[in-house]
């Protein structure tokens, strides 16, 4: 045995080969977050005449493991918009936190006028902005939904990059692939947002979740719903799945039991 | 102050003989002169008022606002020197930040005032530094449901111990008076400035230890008051600054806001018909007046 302390409790260099130091470097480039931890998957919205509707599932994954059941995350800000985020979720409390303060200072000056969902997107995408050029990025894809200047519905995303976009309809993480060409054929372009009622919206969000929760391994049954328009916020943040349908799971072949 | 010139006033941190600290007792008398501000703690939520003096008339109307807020569910008014006063608004902001920075959660009205009373105190102790020149009143609306905390995204584990008394009461209004000496004390109603003894005397009359005053009543209450109190300072013109924080089903739903421009002119009306009809009233009710009960007011 050694007897020298500083050995105690390491794997013997005799047996083992010597501790490859390679994994604990002291020294080197700083690194930062390399990937996300616990997340959540897609967040989706879609415009329509008087507002916006947004949606996302109460899970947050720690890989592939279902991990938390009842995570928020649409994160309402100055009861006038609505943030979805997808990604990660310990970055999601501190935007959360961030806007937060940032909702108290906006209260410092009685100016009487509050940000609107428009000033929130522009100041959250400078965030991301910021900290990806600083090799920190905060690893989320946001929906920022509410209205603009104009009191017009507004929809835009923001991602870890900085890169921004806004559309009818929107949708992050797998939604992207998924319920996107959705809710395009329910509103392709403005003027079909113009023609959209909030119940054909709604509707066309809560098919999209079911699409969603069929597909995605990462997605929940439970999860919330907003709808922002000029009166408010109506969010609900206890919503589950109905009508579900397996019928064509069976049909399905290429993996799993089914090989061929 | 007949020791004045004795040579214990000069600096601050040194007593006279008799135990005082003479340049605590300047800053409050600098409170005295400044406008009057007040706070009425009702049982639905807090208001505060004060007496803007116009300094000048090139002054835009309803600019430079003297009652702040503190943090969401919070404002401050004070009155004496107004730089010192904005300091201690700027103060109060970074600590109600910072104690959400550490615990996830709004700072309630009761700590808030213990940090800026410690924060005052402190500058009295120093030669290098001169107390402060304001008394503030502070006054919040602390949640009475509980409250997530900063950025929680879950409700955790729905069984397990628990740890909340059942039936207790958490959360309702609070109302702080800090003065130069950095002493505070938790009032129903404070007043301080120049108009402070009649405010006072008329926040009496209101018997606020009951609990029973709403907050409604209260705006109008303190509109009347200010305008009672400014008797005191007639030869100068003023505004009336109202806010007021309700709880969390009221108008303000726990923020502190300014009160909306139709109500603070409906009290505004009321408190200058009160304060018309006001001679002829006292005669005929003088023999009624019962002496008011006591509000657990300081002095």
């Amino acid at each position: 045995m050694n007897h020298l302390p500083q050995s105690w409790g390491r794997p013997r260099d005799d047996i083992y080969g010597a501790y490859d130091h390679s994994y604990l470097q002291s020294n080197g480039p700083n690194q930062h977050t390399q990937s996300p931890i616990v997340t959540g998957t897609s967040v989706i919205a879609l415009k329509f005449k008087d507002g916006v509707v947004i949606a996302a599932d109460n899970l947050a994954s720690y890989g592939s493991l279902a991990r938390f059941t009842d995570v928020k995350r649409l994160r309402s800000f100055a009861d006038s918009s609505i943030v979805g985020f997808g990604g990660d979720v310990s970055d999601m409390q501190y935007l959360d936190r961030l806007l937060s303060s940032l909702d108290t200072r906006e209260a410092y000056c009685s100016s009487g006028h509050s940000l609107n969902a428009q000033n929130l997107h522009t100041y959250l995408a400078k965030v991301f902005y910021k900290r990806r050029s600083e090799f920190s990025p905060l690893w989320n894809q946001v929906l920022v939904a509410g209205l603009d200047a104009e009191s017009k519905p507004f929809l835009a995303s923001a991602d870890l990059l900085g890169t921004t976009f806004s559309a009818p309809s929107l949708a992050t993480g797998f939604g992207a692939h998924l319920a996107q060409p959705l809710l395009r054929k329910v509103a392709p372009d403005e003027d079909a947002v113009a023609k959209l009622s909030e119940e054909e919206a709604v509707q066309a969000v809560k098919e999209s979740m079911k699409v969603l929760f069929y597909r995605d391994a990462r997605s929940l049954d439970k999860y919330s719903i907003a709808v922002v328009t000029k009166a408010g916020i109506r969010l609900k943040e206890d919503e589950k799945l109905e009508n579900q349908s397996w019928a064509f799971a069976d049909k399905i072949r290429g993996y799993g039991t089914q090989v061929n | 102050m007949t020791s004045i010139g004795t040579g214990y006033d000069l600096t601050n941190s040194v007593f006279s003989p008799d135990g005082r600290n003479f340049q605590v007792e300047y800053a409050v008398k600098a409170v005295e002169n400044g406008g009057t501000s007040i706070g009425i703690r009702c049982k639905d939520g807090v208001v505060l008022a004060c007496e803007k003096v116009i300094t000048s008339k090139l002054l835009k109307a309803g600019a430079n606002k003297r009652i702040a807020t503190i943090d969401r569910h919070m404002g401050a008014v004070s009155s004496g020197l107004v730089p010192d006063g904005r300091h201690f608004t700027s103060r109060a902001r970074e600590e109600a930040a910072s104690w959400r920075k550490v615990y996830k959660s709004p700072i309630t009205t009761a700590d808030l005032a213990g940090r800026m009373g410690g924060y005052m105190q402190a500058y009295t102790l120093y030669s290098s530094v001169r107390p402060f020149g304001v008394t503030a009143i502070v006054a919040g609306w602390d949640s009475e449901l509980e409250l997530p905390v900063d950025g929680q995204v879950g409700s955790g584990p729905s069984i397990g111990s628990g740890g909340k008394a059942k039936d207790k009461k958490y959360g309702g209004p609070g109302l702080y008076m800090i003065e130069p000496s950095g002493i505070y004390w938790g009032y129903y109603g404070a007043a301080t400035g120049k108009g402070r003894q009649t405010a006072k005397a008329e926040m009496e009359k209101l018997n606020l230890a009951e609990g029973k005053m709403s907050l409604l009543d209260g705006v109008k209450e303190a509109a009347k008051i200010i305008y009672v109190a400014h008797a005191d300072n007639k030869d100068k013109e003023f505004e009336l600054e109202m806010t007021w924080i309700s709880n969390l089903e009221g108008p303000t739903k726990g923020r502190h806001q300014e009160v909306p421009k139709e109500l603070l002119e409906d009290a505004e009306k009321l408190a200058k018909k009160a304060l018309d009809g006001d001679d002829d009233d006292e005669e005929e009710t003088k023999d009624e007046n019962k002496p008011a009960e006591a509000d657990k007011m300081e002095e």
